[in-house]
């Protein structure tokens, strides 16, 4: 795709006044290599996903393979189960995993941004599960849940729980396990986002409130929380639907289990086309899932009236 | 507290200079409320990584809660017989290849967002935006199709190519802000010099953004280096796969091999260390200069 966008660059176009004088086709040329990489990498597979969830297509039942209309759809919403559980997983997964991000990620940066002795080193500490992998926190994860040599089996010599408890495999503590093992990579990004916004608060604002005998509490709620509105607007939505695609930790984690326990959205739609190979009904999921984020993503953005007020 | 605050008022109108006195209130949290969360939260941040640590370190079957004595047995078996030293060549030519081209498309792309008003330009930038929401993960099977339409499943070109997609609009939106925040005249200056647009931009521009291409191309490096979904899914080859699919490979096995599993953690995990040793203190900077300011 780059080496089309180079070959398609003509010689340059006579200068008129100077150097400077703008050639009119430069711009395109520089936008041209990353638009060509998103039509045919982004844009046209969601166009085909549109397609494809409107056909039954199955390489491994050709015969069956041709228009379907909404089939897929209506068998999503009145014949499958599993598509509501997942669904409903998925929606908890993101509240859960998005709200405590976000609270211990606020909590987090206050703190940092104060001046203490040993702020560098804290910060570096605090922030590094950040640059973690999400395959990586699952393997940091299943050693220490484990249930042989897990931190269970130090905890119970200490006369805590039980021996041979193993939390990802029972499905009472699954998703507790889970969301723990997301929340000690998670709350850094929100961290690192707010503590970046934190550091253009007007100086200013705090001497003004001072003057007028702001508590610290008040100074936060009025001068802190406003100002940091529009980063934690856009911090949280981009982490909601980060979150809800996301399928390393999950797959890697719990591989969906124990019996469906943790399926999200996008973990059955990949068993559903991989293993299935029902790529038409994987489509018409993913169509939906497009649609439940892109819904979101609108309301979201007008309830908080993103990018109006103050700023 | 108004009371201490009013002697302090008067010293600042005697000597407007010192500003740093505003600062006062922040600094009269007490020290317990800062050190005692701070220091539970680190004891959850670091007690995962000293387990792996513990865990790659020690022999296999013992129960200390010290990695002695200590053992790089782990390390040898997970790199030859499990064939992370491939993976890792394999992972770093992911890893460089997905920077270069994620940088380099991103700063062409982001100095025509900056400096040009052009026709398609609002709607090029709503595609940016639109384009974080689009999921990689459930595009999975249309990608799968079109490169093996191209021919190049199982090779490590589709999962350079899709990792740089993915990348490309954040990457772009946050380096045209970059390029915003230095200031045409300078560049204007050089024209005037006798420089054209390409040589000015050389010259006078690309020192200046390279704070913010450090953080932008590190970001991607990591990313490349990080991500899991293409490389199980676009390479079959065991001899192309990199080192996230081979640590998946661990895990899923039926019994897990703890101290194998922890050592090819490590190999996963140095590099990305590495990196971010190296770039820490330009993170920060690069991020909010770019981010915050729309």
């Amino acid at each position: 795709m780059a080496q089309a966008a180079a070959v398609a660059k003509p010689p340059a176009p006579p200068r008129r006044r100077r150097a400077s004088a703008t050639p009119r086709r430069l711009p395109y040329l520089l936008i041209a290599p990353a638009a060509l990489l998103m039509l045919g990498f982004i844009a046209y597979p969601v166009i085909s996903v549109f397609y494809y969830s409107l056909q039954n297509y199955n390489p491994t039942k050709p015969w069956r393979n041709g228009f379907a209309g909404l089939d897929n759809f209506t068998h999503a919403f009145t014949n499958d189960p599993q598509f509501w559980d997942t669904l409903t997983f998925s929606a908890k997964w993101v509240v859960v995993e998005v709200g405590l991000q976000l609270l211990f990620g606020l909590a987090l940066a206050l703190i940092v941004n104060q001046t203490f002795v040993g702020r560098s080193i804290g910060r570096a500490l605090v922030f590094s599960p950040w640059a973690v992998s999400g395959v990586l926190t699952s393997a940091i994860w299943v050693l220490l849940y484990n249930s042989q040599t897990g931190v269970t089996r130090y905890l119970a010599d200490m006369g805590i729980g039980q021996y041979g408890t193993s939390w990802l495999s029972d499905p009472s503590t699954v998703f507790s396990a889970a969301v723990v093992a997301d929340l000690w990579r998670g709350v850094p990004f929100f961290a690192i986002l707010i503590l970046a916004d934190l550091q253009s608060v007007s100086k200013d604002l705090y001497e003004a409130a001072e003057v007028d005998g702001a508590s610290r509490f008040q100074q936060f709620r009025n001068i802190t929380l406003p100002h940091l509105k529009d980063a934690i607007v856009l911090s949280t939505l981009l982490r909601a639907v980060w979150e809800f695609n996301n399928v390393d930790l999950l797959y890697t984690l719990t591989g969906g289990g124990p019996a469906g326990e943790t399926t999200t959205l996008p973990l059955y739609v990949a068993n559903t086309s991989v293993e299935a190979h029902n790529f038409g009904y994987a489509s018409a999921l993913t169509t939906v899932a497009f649609v439940i984020l892109l819904f979101f993503s609108i309301v979201y953005l007008r309830l908080s009236k993103f990018g109006g007020g103050d700023k | 507290m108004i009371t201490e605050i009013a002697p302090a008022r008067e010293r600042e109108s005697a000597a407007p200079q010192q500003p740093r006195k505003v600062r006062r209130a922040w600094d009269e949290v007490p020290r317990w409320q800062i050190y005692l969360p701070l220091g539970i939260y680190l004891v959850f941040t670091l007690i995962p990584f000293y387990w792996i640590l513990l865990f790659a370190f020690r022999p296999a079957g013992s129960t200390s809660l010290l990695p002695w004595p200590m053992t790089l047995d782990h390390f040898q078996k997970v790199w030859t017989e499990r064939s992370f030293g491939v993976y890792f060549q394999n992972s770093v030519y992911v890893g460089v290849a997905t920077l270069i081209l994620t940088t380099v498309v991103a700063l062409a792309g982001g100095y025509a967002l900056a400096r040009f008003e052009f026709k398609v330009k609002r709607a090029f930038m709503l595609a940016l935006l639109c384009s974080q929401f689009v999921p990689g993960a459930l595009l999975l099977v249309p990608l799968f199709q079109i490169f093996a339409k191209l021919q190049m499943i199982n090779s490590l070109g589709s999962v350079i190519l899709a990792e740089t997609v993915f990348q490309l609009p954040l990457s772009m939106i946050l380096i045209s802000g970059f390029i915003r925040n230095v200031p045409q005249s300078l560049e204007e200056a050089a024209w005037v010099d006798g420089c054209n647009r390409f040589a000015a931009f050389r010259i006078v521009v690309l020192p200046l953004l390279r704070p913010g291409l450090i953080a932008v191309g590190s970001f991607a490096f990591v990313h490349a280096w990080n991500h899991f979904l293409f490389a199980l899914m676009f390479l079959s080859d065991q001899s192309k796969q990199t080192i996230p699919v081979g640590l998946n490979t661990l895990m899923s096995a039926d019994s897990v091999d703890l101290g194998a599993l922890a050592a090819g953690g490590i190999v996963a995990a140095v590099p990305v260390v590495i990196v971010f040793a190296f770039i820490q203190k330009w993170l920060i900077t690069g991020f909010s200069a770019g981010a915050v300011k729309g």
